[in-house]
């Protein structure tokens, strides 16, 4: 049976400094998690809270023997941006990186082509895989038919699938959280800092629909991607990807190893997700191309 | 190297969703027209919408004759063992003599830079490039020309990024407008399953419905409700994100009101950042539509290269904006 590896995903939302330090410790001691992918995808503006605390992070998971990237941001835009981005690269990690921005800041260097990059296809990914992309997390949206075609055509990067988590659906030059509460994205008072997992959006008729976390909106339903190791691996998929949420993530990391080392069977281990306390219904469907709400049988 | 800055005329591109639209933009003014083919190749696939090969060969012959360029939409993300439909896209607008092709998706901006190298290369919104680093990306790597900037852009941010790339740079002015960021937005496809970046279709008719309850109207995608219309209240397309939604404790347009771009009062402001090209969105529009809205900016440019204030654009363009309400968008930076 192939070993599928398990990363935890950058944390998408406002979390205060203390509480994103006590998450990485416990992480380190506890998450049987391969990879961690840390630092600030979402807004710039959070960057100076959050930004201190990642190089004794970093050295704490690494003591740990976890393999760290930082993860940069998906949609730069001011000076101040680009600038802690180039700090940021100039730690040496590997970077994940997330728009095209940083991609020139890499003068070769191996790097992680996160989700928020536009790679649909294997001509793309060959395209980066010769400028250093050496995994590549595919676009929540692809179905694991088109991941198959470019993990064949492009052995030489490892794949990931964003299997666990709200799905991050869009970015946006606008605050969605800011707006919401009568302000704009340069008075924000950071109040995304309310919703730890982003604030639920209902239809009209009141069916949770989305989550808007500042400039980022996810879907409120959380993919929870289960299928056995056999079944990924014929997919080309040699990890899965955990976002961070509020909930127990060393448990979510728990369940996920168990049945990829198969000691948990698939039909048993949604239901041990959702006795985790879910922020929303589960959702898989992106996987075989259906809407992305949708919860089939994979 | 060639010089490759902005020319002091600036250039108005229009949109051409037909053979017949392409007709009236040109004979209205259009400096240039953009078009796609009818497939999954181009951002605006919709039904009884676009271009066959023969269609684009006679519309360039047309424009040419008439003094205007014609650009080819490819801005679509080739589907994953398909990439060769892309390619072939782009070897067709080449071969019926297209000025430029506007392209995103790395594998076909590479295939027409290395196989077209005389074909001029213009970058897509689609690809969402907006800081110096990543325009210098594809200038760099795919001889990208021109960069069509995402609609999130401030006009300081504008002037600042034009004074640190050595690239054309063209922005929307008027028409529909995405309040994601172009080409980073999955939430039509979330709904429908059907990607707008794979398929070029956002909130797809096909997956909308309309439906009458206690004498309110319900306007859905996907099954979703997007929107709920009062007995008398306008009715509009449910696309997702003009739509009404409960967040916290209140009911809002979360992410934008049913506006559209008008950027008609910015011109002499974006002229002077240093755009090279204005752009009108609307490959979906009828011929009338394109035809007043054309001529309308034409007028505007024109007044704007004597020197004048282009009062009489305003007037003319009174009416057509999408529900009647406009807004200047990203440009000012209170929008955000």
């Amino acid at each position: 049976m192939p070993r599928i590896e398990l990363a935890l995903g950058p944390c998408f939302f406002n979390w205060p400094a203390d509480r994103l330090t006590d998450f990485y410790a416990r992480i380190a001691d506890e998450a049987p998690v391969d990879r961690i992918y840390l630092g600030e995808v979402v807004c710039g503006k959070r960057m100076p809270f959050s930004d201190p605390i990642w190089p004794e992070a970093i050295a704490r998971l690494e003591r740990a023997g976890k393999s760290v990237a930082v993860s940069m941001l998906a949609l730069p835009a001011t000076p101040r941006e680009r600038a802690a981005m180039a700090d940021l690269a100039a730690l040496g990690h590997l970077l994940e990186i997330n728009d095209m921005s940083a991609l020139a800041a890499r003068t070769g260097a191996p790097f992680v082509a996160g989700p928020f990059l536009n790679i649909y296809n294997e001509a793309s990914l060959a395209a980066l895989a010769a400028r250093g992309a050496r995994r590549w997390c595919a676009p929540v949206e692809l179905p694991l038919s088109s991941i198959a075609i470019v993990a064949r055509a492009c052995p030489e990067v490892a794949v990931e699938l964003f299997a666990f988590g709200r799905l991050p659906l869009a970015v946006s030059g606008r605050c969605y959280h800011a707006r919401a509460h009568g302000l704009n994205k340069d008075s924000c008072g950071f109040v995304c800092d309310r919703d730890p997992d982003g604030m639920a959006v209902h239809t009209l008729d009141g069916r949770a629909f989305l989550a808007v976390n500042g400039i980022q909106t996810l879907s409120h339903a959380v993919q929870a991607v289960v299928m056995t190791p056999d079944a990924l691996s014929a997919s080309g998929i040699r990890c899965l990807r955990l976002s961070p949420h509020s909930l127990d993530m060393v448990q979510v990391a728990k369940i996920y190893r168990e049945l990829l080392d198969g000691r948990l069977a698939v039909g048993d281990t949604e239901g041990r997700l959702a006795g985790l306390g879910l922020p929303g219904a589960i959702c898989n469907a992106y996987a075989v191309g259906e809407p992305g709400w949708q919860k089939t049988r994979l | 190297m060639t010089d490759l800055r902005p020319p002091t005329r600036p250039e108005l591109v229009c949109p051409a969703g037909t053979p017949a639209a392409l007709h009236v933009a040109v004979e209205a003014g259009a400096d240039a027209v953009y078009c796609g083919f009818r497939d999954e190749t181009n951002a605006r696939n919709f039904p009884g919408l676009n271009f066959s090969a023969a269609e684009l060969a006679d519309g360039v012959r047309f424009a040419h004759a008439r003094g205007s360029r014609v650009l080819v939409a490819i801005n679509t993300f080739a589907r994953a063992g398909a990439v060769d439909v892309w390619r072939r896209a782009v070897d067709i607008a080449a071969d019926a003599g297209a000025d430029a092709v506007i392209a995103a998706d790395l594998a076909v901006l590479e295939h027409a830079a290395s196989r077209h190298p005389g074909l001029r290369l213009h970058l897509s919104v689609q690809a969402a490039a907006g800081t110096p680093e990543a325009i210098r990306f594809y200038a760099e790597t795919f001889g990208v020309k021109r960069v069509v900037l995402p609609r999130v852009l401030s006009l300081e941010e504008i002037a600042r990024l034009n004074r640190t790339i050595a690239v054309e740079t063209e922005v929307f002015v008027f028409g529909g407008l995405c309040v994601m960021a172009e080409g980073r937005c999955a939430l039509s496809s979330y709904a429908t399953g059907k990607s707008p970046n794979l398929t070029g279709v956002c909130s797809p008719p096909s997956h909308v419905a309309y439906v009458e309850r206690d004498g309110a109207l319900t306007a859905a995608l996907g099954g979703f409700t997007i929107d709920r219309f009062a007995p008398g209240e306008a009715a509009g397309y449910p696309t997702l994100c003009k739509g009404r939604f409960a967040a916290g404790d209140r009911v809002s347009y979360l992410f934008e009101d049913p506006v559209s771009l008008n950027a008609v009062d910015l011109l002499v402001s974006l002229h002077r950042a240093g755009v090279a090209a204005f752009k009108i969105e609307g490959r979906q529009r009828g011929k009338a539509y394109v035809a007043q809205v054309v001529r309308a900016f034409r007028a505007a440019l024109d007044s704007l290269q004597r020197g004048e204030a282009p009062a009489s654009a305003s007037r003319l363009l009174a009416g057509l904006a999408e529900g009647s309400r406009e807004t200047a968008g990203a440009y000012r930076k209170i929008w955000r």
